[in-house]
């Protein structure tokens, strides 16, 4: 894991070591934005001046030094340090996240469940047959639809999230929503799989001849081996939703995480991507450790091994 | 019993019903292909050269028709998907109008002006919303199409490689795909082409290189399998090369789920696209493109009466990633049958 | 099926006299499954009494209806299947017109059941104890702590070692013996009057089955519990029963007490099934194998009149193709689903199979020697010599886990040995992978696999598969004479020649393993490697199978390296015979010589574990104990020491015995002296005067 992080890092490292990422930045410090030409002189001036002359190692090692001190560069679009820049946004998507997953575990694992304890059953295809529709919406579909319903037409909730009058829990449920009514479907879907997959197994036909109730059954033997894998399935929504969230902030302009991202790609503010970018990986990275220590604690065959 | 058995058929040659349908398809991609790259190429003839193909579609519907008449959601999936890719070989021999000419700006759906019928009415530059959304589904079919099976030939051969001979082909590619999914896919994908620059190319390469890995880690797995089971190592035992075994052995038998995983990656990829475009990144303005679409509608008719500009373009997406995964469903169905 | 054709069949086995009620009854039993080519009766018409304390035994070969019927009993048929017609009555009660809450309590109540794979019927993620403390706490309404009580003194019944430890256990942590003896624990707990078993000891070695029958028979005994014994297996059935039916196609087809079938048989399906089992007392020179010819109708497609009649040697057209063919009465307790029973002389013998002569071996082609393969630290081969001649038959048995497959695949070159040699035709291939191989060597060494349903690959023709050895292995480059062979090579194997279009999915698992024969035979190889080819075979089907091999043997002079865990298989195909047990080999010599005095201990244990399926015969019993070292940790001195019943305490435990040789190179790895081994009885003690 700590070998993968480091990999990661580096290559991230490497990329915004290319010329094509330093020239940007160095125009942007150099000129500001209307800058366009940069001569090759106050190139390699900028260049010596910023020590970007010395062996790649010893500067990657460097910067590895000052990352873990949080020092993660200057944005220039918001001329603040990148890490309290960085803090802030991660902490609005933060919050995003946290509703997201609390209201996104139980109505999925409930529809899985619910769905996968009678295969084919009217239950069981109402709740298929919506979990496909849902996943099939595209992000920006799903935010258009909503917005011109609930918001346009309805004017229940309002159109942005952008919270200029300070912290609105309502600009938060159209970005939520959105969010909702892919990933609930994705993983309805995946725990109906494994619950079906237990529920046709020999251990419930043993539960079931030992004369337990259908209930004790299912409480007490399915539905803890049917939901291993969506648990571990959890986690790895870390991964998707920092995908997700750069298109759902950009459209309901919420001030977070992926439209820090976002803005920092379309305007140049490199070392903003380049922070971004590590964050995300970083978290992914995390996420799937978590995921595969969740499944190593649930399963016991494999704990012991760990 | 007579040697009238035919030689052919010890070979286990004859073009199969799925070979027939993966040239057919073949050659409907080709077409499109060369008519949006090379949009010049015919002169006069240009809005022609894509008709053939609108028959080889009638066929591949007929074909794929009777194959999984079994699944009522597989055939609905199969009609919206042929529904678009009809249009997008139709389109250029439709009589509409121009999908880049501003001709008035913000008309309601169903009204004309100047002789014209604007059916969806046209957007905030004036342009006809029926067409733009008709010819958008030519690239966005064209791009997608191209894109995923970029990332299948890769991830195949990864795959098989690293399932099938294992040591250090699999520690060396497991590693690498480990390297690559660390990152989320919108930020591999925003930061590819922020680095590689916009251009069709760079969106096939990007999103191959964010969707090979975890096409390898199937494959892999499901090579794996394969490989433990006896008629794999009858195959061995008979002196076969490793690539006679990969492709000639375990492909054949690993195709059902793959083709599964192919029809929801290829949503993937027709949403991830469109998510560029919409971004503003990827492909370019101004040919009509649903991304793009409902990105200058956003910017300039966010309010309930110019509603129509967001829907049309949200819908025609959805229907055709609707198409993509009711075909996988009803393919897993169909599997989970015999 | 119509229910007036059952009108009078009353008849059906049960020791016990008119007048009791029996605990278990099956009266016109039909189940259906509904499936998407229609309706499909998997059980017809099936009666059966069973008294208290009774055991009573059901075999037949795979699909004939066997665990259609036990979960027919307990009424969990999936969703796809129902009790179409008749009744179950436990104790006069109807178990088919019971609710929900009646049946919870009949469940793990009245009537237990214990299934074949022991792993997959517990509950991965839950602990043993409170797994099993489920059933008091359900049934008795104790507390936790009562119940895990309750549990430990069952466990300890059971004789499961560390009772301690395996109620904290999670069921991967024991072996699949210990596993089992958790399952029939969990079924006794709640004290049923009916215990049903679904081929309880199927996917277990023989030694660790023997041990099981065991236990079940005494704790049967001991709690007055009546079974319904399924089994594919006879001899295992006479060894546990006292009545026995036996089905086919989903009917009874012949019903009575266990000796008495077996030794008046009156129907030619069960007198097929005797003849077609290979036994360890008599090798193929005395007794050869008939066979069964065809195959079970699908159950969709029975044939009019008697569903044994295509296949019926006694068949007569117009008395066997007519009406449904009703059970027949024989005595008070044994009866017979056959037209002609009256008819048909029982007591002439059955036609003999082909009679065999011995041929004289050649020279060696293969010598194996001293060849070790391990894996990390176990040692999966540890200095194994063996040599196979021209044209015999070399069987290497053990249970599992013992190093036969590792052989096999050191052999073909899928491994490569560890030290030592393998050598072919006086060339060591031992370390060259069979990538690396020339093709002659290659050519020379092929293979019939285990796993009828993996060997061909699913996607390509049969025609195909086989013609891609003959150009490859074979060299034939022109195509019209490739097509020639493959037609032949079907011949040969005694399948229809339009075969060649099929894929495997077509064909059944005899068929398929045909083909695999084919397909090794196909490049004219001097050694065939045989791991396992009959055991996932149907009896009648195995047999044939067999034959096939003899033959192919008799006609091509062909070597067979034949690796199996079933000795009366062994005993009926080799000529000589390698006795391993982790990794080594603890005895060799020719087959007759193995299978009499002096025995290995192991082997003798083995042996002892085999059922026979005659009732005349009187078996010598040795018992040991189920628990196989792990292969990563063998003990220090002979292998077999922790389990061995003469074991000599400092000896066998330290020092490695070295390989005494009897008579025609008979060798034996045991420190027991030559005298001992001598004097040792032989396992088949007597024939009972019938
Ligand atoms: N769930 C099911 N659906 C349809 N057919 C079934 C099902 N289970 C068993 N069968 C069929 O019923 C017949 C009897 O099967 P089974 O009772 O399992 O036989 P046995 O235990 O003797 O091998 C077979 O033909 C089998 O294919
Ligand atoms: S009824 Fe006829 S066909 Fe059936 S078993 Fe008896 S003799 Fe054979
Ligand atoms: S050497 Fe000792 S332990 Fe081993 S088989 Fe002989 S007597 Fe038993
Ligand atoms: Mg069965």
């Amino acid at each position: 894991m700590a070998l993968l992080m480091a990999t990661v890092s580096l290559l991230l490292f490497a990329i915004f070591d290319s010329d094509q990422f330093r020239k940007q930045i160095a125009v942007a410090e150099l000129g500001g934005f209307g800058v366009a030409a940069l001569s090759e002189a106050d190139y390699t001036d900028w260049i010596a001046k910023r020590g970007l002359d010395a062996p790649f190692l010893e500067r990657y090692v460097s910067w590895v030094g000052q990352v873990f001190q949080g020092n993660l560069g200057h944005s220039l679009e918001y001329n603040m340090p990148v890490s309290s820049l960085l803090a802030d946004r991660l902490t609005s998507t933060g919050i995003l996240a946290f509703f997201f997953f609390l209201a996104m575990v139980p109505i999925a694992f409930t529809l899985g469940i619910v769905a996968g304890i009678k295969e084919g059953g009217l239950l069981d295809r109402i709740i298929s047959i919506g979990s496909v529709v849902s996943t099939s919406i595209p992000q920006i579909a799903t935010a258009v639809l909503l917005t011109v319903f609930l918001s346009l037409g309805l004017g229940w909730l309002p159109s942005k999230s952008a919270m200029v009058a300070g912290f609105s829990m309502k600009e938060l449920v159209l970005p939520i929503l959105t969010l909702l009514i892919y990933d609930v479907g994705y993983v309805a879907r995946m725990t109906r799989a494994s619950m079906i997959e237990v529920m046709s197994s020999n251990y419930i036909r043993t539960a079931t001849l030992k004369g337990l109730s259908s209930a004790k059954v299912i409480l007490r033997h399915a539905v803890r081996n049917a939901l291993i894998v969506p648990v571990t399935l959890v986690f790895l929504q870390l991964n998707w939703l920092l995908s997700h969230i750069v298109v759902v902030e950009v459209f309901f302009q919420y001030n977070g995480f992926g439209q820090m991202l976002y803005n920092a790609a379309m305007y140049g503010d490199i070392e903003v991507l380049q922070a971004a970018a590590l964050t995300a990986s970083m978290v992914a990275v995390v996420s799937q450790l978590l995921s595969d220590i969740a499944y190593a604690l649930l399963n016991p065959r494999l704990r012991e091994v760990k | 019993m007579s040697h009238s058995i035919s030689l052919q058929k010890t070979r286990g040659a004859g073009l199969s019903r799925l070979q027939l349908v993966l040239g057919l398809m073949g050659f409907i991609w080709l077409s499109l292909c060369v008519y949006v790259i090379f949009p010049d190429a015919f002169g006069a003839y240009q809005s022609y050269i894509t008709l053939p193909a609108a028959a080889a579609v009638v066929a591949v519907y007929v074909l794929m028709f009777q194959m999984w008449r079994g699944s009522r959601i597989a055939i609905v999936g199969l009609s919206l998907v042929s529904f678009w890719i009809m249009v997008s070989v139709l389109v250029p021999a439709l009589p509409l109008i121009d999908p880049n000419k501003p001709i008035a700006p913000f008309l309601s759906p169903g009204s004309s002006k100047d002789g014209l019928t604007f059916w969806l009415g046209t957007d905030m530059r004036g342009r006809d919303i029926l067409s733009r959304a008709l010819w958008g589904s030519q690239r966005i079919l064209v791009w997608g199409i191209t894109s995923t099976a970029s990332a299948y030939f890769v991830g195949i051969s990864l795959g098989l490689m690293a399932g099938y001979l294992r040591g250090w082909w699999d520690e060396v590619f497991s590693y690498l795909t480990n390297v690559l999914l660390s990152f989320p896919v919108m930020v591999l994908l925003i930061l590819m082409l922020n680095y590689l620059g916009q251009s069709p190319f760079n969106v096939i390469l990007a999103i191959t290189c964010s969707s090979a890995p975890s096409i390898m880690r199937i494959v892999r797995g499901l090579a794996l399998q394969e490989r433990s089971r006896d008629y794999v190592h009858a195959a061995q035992v008979r002196g076969e090369s490793a690539l006679w075994i990969m492709v000639m052995e375990i492909v054949p038998n690993i195709r059902g789920p793959l083709i599964v995983d192919a029809c929801l990656r290829l949503g993937y990829t027709t949403v991830a696209i469109t998510t560029l475009t919409f971004l503003g990144l990827g492909l370019q303005p101004p040919d009509p493109d649903w991304g793009l679409m409902i990105r200058e509608a956003t910017s300039s008719a966010m309010v309930w009466k110019f509603a129509y500009m967001l829907i049309i373009p949200s819908l025609s997406i959805t229907t055709l990633i609707l198409g993509f995964n009711l075909i996988a469903d009803g393919l897993r169905e169909l599997s989970l049958r015999d | 099926m119509t229910n007036t054709m059952n009108s009078g069949e009353v008849i059906s086995a049960g020791t016990a006299g008119k007048g009791q009620v029996p605990v278990l009854e099956c009266r016109d039993l039909c189940i259906s499954y509904r499936t998407r080519a229609g309706e499909v009766p998997a059980v017809i018409n099936f009666n059966m009494r069973l008294m208290a304390g009774e055991a009573h035994g059901l075999v037949g070969e795979s699909g004939c209806g066997k665990s259609t019927v036990a979960l027919g009993i307990m009424r969990y048929l999936g969703r796809n299947g129902f009790i179409k017609s008749g009744d179950i009555l436990l104790n006069g009660r109807s178990i088919v017109s019971m609710t929900e809450d009646e049946l919870a309590q009949v469940r793990g109540g009245d009537i237990a059941m214990i299934y074949q794979e022991p792993m997959a019927s517990l509950n991965p993620t839950m602990r043993i104890g409170e797994q099993l403390a489920e059933v008091p706490m359900l049934r008795e309404g104790l507390g936790r702590k009562a119940a895990m009580a309750v549990v430990e003194k069952i466990l300890a019944k059971v004789r499961l070692p560390d009772v301690a430890r395996v109620v904290k256990a999670f069921p991967h942590e024991l072996s699949g013996g210990q596993q089992q003896r958790v399952v029939i624990a969990m079924a006794l707990l709640a004290n049923p009057k009916v215990l049903l078993l679904d081929e309880p000891t199927t996917a277990l070695d023989v030694t660790v089955e023997a041990g099981i029958v065991e236990l079940v028979q005494e704790l049967a005994a001991e709690f007055n519990t009546a079974m319904v014994y399924i089994s594919h297996n006879l001899g295992l059935i006479l060894e546990t029963c006292e009545s026995i039916t036996v089905m086919y196609s989903g009917e009874a087809i012949e019903t009575g007490p266990v000796a008495e079938v077996l030794r008046e048989v009156r129907h030619p399906y069960t007198k097929g099934l005797i003849n077609s089992i290979p036994r360890i007392d008599v090798s193929r020179y005395e007794r050869p194998l008939t066979t069964i010819a065809g195959q079970l109708p699908l159950p969709s497609a029975r044939p009019q009149g008697c569903f044994f009649g295509p296949r019926c040697s006694n068949f007569v057209a117009g008395t066997c193709d007519q009406a449904h063919v009703q059970m027949v009465p024989i005595t008070a307790t044994h009866a017979s689903r056959c037209q002609r029973v009256a008819e048909i002389d029982w007591e002439r013998p059955a036609e003999e199979g082909k009679l065999r002569q011995k041929a004289e071996p050649g020279e060696v082609l293969l010598d194996i020697k001293n060849l070790t393969k391990t894996y990390g630290k176990v040692k999966a081969n540890n200095n194994i010599s063996v040599e196979a001649r021209r044209g015999e038959t070399v069987a290497v048995v053990g249970e599992s886990g013992c190093g036969k497959s590792t052989l096999a695949k050191v052999i073909l070159g899928l491994e490569s040995a560890s030290s030592g040699a393998v050598e072919l035709g006086g060339k060591d291939i031992g370390k060259t992978p069979v990538t690396k191989r020339d093709r002659e060597t290659v050519r020379n060494l092929q293979m019939v696999f285990q796993n009828p349903f993996d060997t061909l690959n699913p996607s390509q023709t049969i025609g195909f598969q086989i013609g891609r050895v003959l150009r490859k292995l074979g060299g034939i480059k022109d195509e019209a004479e490739v097509q020639r062979k493959v037609l032949e090579l079907l011949d040969t194997v005694k399948l229809p020649r339009d075969f060649v279009f099929r894929r495997p999915r077509q064909l059944s698992g005899g068929q398929k393993q045909r083909i695999g024969i084919a397909r090794a035979i196909a490049g004219e190889p001097t050694v065939v490697i045989a791991d396992e080819p009959v055991s996932a075979l149907d009896v009648s089907v195995q047999a044939a199978v067999s034959e096939l091999l003899l033959d192919i043997q008799e006609e091509k002079g062909t070597t067979f390296f034949f690796i199996s865990h079933d000795l009366s298989v062994v005993r009926y195909l080799s000529d000589r015979v390698v006795v391993m047990y982790l990794g080594q080999i603890v005895e060799q010599g020719p087959t007759e010589d193995v299978f009499q005095p002096p025995y290995h201990p192991y082997t003798e244990a083995l042996l002892s574990s085999v059922p026979i399926s005659d009732p005349s015969i009187v078996k010598r019993k040795v018992v040991v104990s189920a628990d196989v070292p792990s292969p990563s940790e063998p003990p220090p001195g002979c292998p077999f020491s922790t389990r061995c019943p003469y074991a000599i305490k400092g000896v066998c435990d330290k020092d490695q015995p070295q390989a005494k040789t009897f008579a025609n190179g008979h060798q034996i790895a045991c420190h027991l002296s030559a005298e001992t081994l001598l004097a040792m009885q032989p396992i088949i003690l007597d024939q009972k005067a019938s």
